[in-house]
């Protein structure tokens, strides 16, 4: 695993930058010098709880993933092959899918969205702004589950959507399941519940970020007789890189491990229409008794995130250098 | 202030209450749906106030969603977990702050790695580790495994606080005489007691929500999140009594965020890096 360093690094440049950019300064060098071995005393606590119950099993879930393995009777070797599976495996390839599709919703829609307001809203003082970030924080203070409950309603037959659509003339868009039962729409249907509990998240950051922004380089652009469309892409976004970078990668792991409203909202289905990978790893140790399986599919899943988690973070610091 | 930058505010406005008005429009709906009258008959459309605001869903969503039980969970693996995870983050990241040892860089950065690892890499072994001590469906499954999460932020989250700490403070409580142990309570968690509350009020809020460990380690012993979901499964025909149900759990959380705004703003800003 001799990624996990790069990525370890990722992470620590993600928050430290951010760290600085709220100021608080790394002082690293202007530690008290003495080197001091009852350090040891004041982490092992939190160390001991940590490595036992965090990496101790990640090298028990490697081994549990070499097995084919029902939870009860003895397992067989099975070598690498519910690793491969990944790649013959349709349940597996199809849970990916789905999760790259509600990338779109949880972080391409709310980030998007976030600038374009941040940026409208960038050329204004706004009065009241906290009250406006207490509401659009609601969506995700919330407990997951009682949101997704909230949204299951939504979507019903006869639930708001249903009938707003109905009083509008648009009543045959209705499917008959409603829409977390339909094919079709129950993937796109949790897709905008994730676009709603993360849009209000984007927007309050990406604002504070903005407010970061000298007024001085708005000035300058349009001294410089930039329209809005320059100055976004030449004051307001560059500003946000770390914004963007903490958000970016924040939303894709946040994605990649989509869980509680899957279970609440579709239990994966129609059929298996909104099956992600974490709900594959929960369905095959519980329900299906493919015990080994699911953990090959557990550590996929990890590795993967080290790997986007890298990758984003590399392409992101390169955009900083480069500015 | 002249007629046009007027125009501009005011479209900036509208554009922010439209921002705040899909943020709560499906929390005030389900308020509004869970004072309908109960019953699979009953279909509150969203958009109108109920015939009769029966407060009583409340009641009978209450007991036959069993509430008080998976309340007591909650509050009780809260009441361990949020001060044990504050307490090992505020002693170790007090550690990796101010202290010079071998393997410093490379425990933190094990402990950082926390952060990204999901439940899921993880959820398969423990599941027979914690069956193996005999913790199955216990409130001790919930308190160990969600402290053992929770220090990965704590420590990064405290480590940062404690740098930011000046130096002479540190001096200052040398010359006193102070030893590491006396330093970090007499001096260096007074100085940071606005981030360990920041701390405490996040850790709250990760124990309140958590559903995946309870659904997978109790039966008995739900916590909230996962008592509503249980109880939703079981009531899909009467959206009166499962949206009491929804509001009834969101109620602790939403007190504690009206009380800690500003905690909860500056520590989800600058530091939910498990989101």
């Amino acid at each position: 695993m001799d990624i996990s360093p790069n990525v370890v690094q990722g992470a620590v440049s993600t928050v430290g930058k951010r760290a600085r950019r709220w100021g608080k300064q790394d002082k690293r060098e202007r530690l008290p010098g003495e080197a001091r071995r009852i350090a040891y005393l004041y982490i092992a606590p939190a160390f001991i709880l940590y490595a036992a119950f965090n990496l101790w099993p990640l090298v028990q879930g490697a081994n549990i993933s070499l097995f084919h393995w029902d939870g009860v009777s003895e397992g067989t070797w099975a070598g690498l092959s519910n690793y491969t599976d990944f790649f013959t495996d349709p349940l597996i390839r199809e849970g990916y899918v789905h999760v790259l599709q509600l990338m779109v919703f949880y972080a391409v829609l709310p980030i998007a969205l976030g600038l374009f307001l941040a940026a409208l809203l960038s050329r204004i003082r706004i009065r009241g702004l906290t009250a406006f970030r207490l509401l659009l924080f609601l969506p995700l203070v919330i407990t997951d589950v009682a949101t997704a409950v909230a949204w299951t309603w939504v979507y019903d037959v006869d639930g708001p959507l249903s009938t707003f659509l109905r009083a509008v003339g648009l009543g045959r868009l209705v499917p008959a399941q409603g829409w977390l039962g339909d094919f079709n729409t129950a993937l796109p249907a949790v897709g905008v519940f994730g676009l709603w509990g993360a849009f209000g998240f984007c927007l309050i950051l990406f604002l504070a970020g903005v407010m970061k922004i000298p007024a001085s380089l708005y000035e300058a652009a349009r001294v410089d007789g930039a329209n809005a469309i320059h100055e976004f892409f030449a004051v307001t976004l560059p500003g946000l890189r770390y914004e963007l970078q903490v958000v970016v990668v924040l939303s894709v792991i946040d994605t990649l491990g989509t869980f509680d409203e899957i279970y609440v909202m579709t239990s994966g289905g129609p059929g298996t229409a909104t099956s992600v990978p974490a709900y594959l790893v929960w369905r095959r140790m519980f329900q299906t008794s493919q015990v080994g399986s699911a953990a090959a599919l557990g550590i996929t899943l990890m590795l993967i995130i080290f790997a986007v988690t890298w990758a984003i973070n590399k392409l992101m610091d390169r955009w900083s250098e480069d500015e | 202030m002249n007629t046009s930058s007027r125009t501009t505010v005011i479209a900036n406005y509208v554009l922010l209450t439209i921002c705040a008005l899909v943020a709560i429009y499906p929390l005030v709906g389900v308020f509004l749906a869970s004072l309908y009258p109960s019953g699979p008959t009953s279909a509150p459309s969203g958009f109108a106030l109920p015939p009769t605001f029966e407060w009583h869903n409340y009641v009978t969503a209450w007991q036959q969603g069993k509430f008080a039980s998976s309340f007591r969970t909650s509050f009780i693996v809260a009441a361990a977990m949020v001060p044990a995870s504050v307490i090992l983050s505020v002693i170790a990241g007090y550690a990796f702050a101010t202290m010079r040892f071998r393997g410093s860089k490379v425990i933190f950065y094990l402990f950082i790695l926390g952060l990204i690892i999901p439940t899921e890499a993880t959820i398969v072994p423990l599941y027979y580790d914690v069956r193996a001590m005999g913790l199955l469906d216990t409130y001790w499954a919930l308190i160990i495994l969600e402290t053992s999460g929770e220090v990965a932020f704590g420590i990064f989250w405290m480590r940062a606080a404690f740098l930011a700490a000046p130096k002479s403070l540190l001096e200052a409580a040398r010359i006193d005489g102070a030893n590491s142990w006396q330093t970090l309570w007499r001096v260096m968690v007074p100085f940071a007691r606005p981030a360990i509350l920041t701390l405490t009020v996040l850790c709250f809020a990760d124990s309140w929500d958590e559903f995946f460990l309870a659904l997978v380690f109790t039966i008995n012993h739900m916590t909230a999140p996962a008592g509503l979901a249980s109880f939703s499964g079981r009531y899909t025909q009467d959206v009166a009594l499962v949206s009491a149900g929804a509001v009834i759990v969101a109620i602790p959380i939403l007190i504690v965020f009206i009380f800690f705004q500003r905690e909860f703003l500056r520590g989800m800003l600058t530091g939910a890096v498990k989101g």
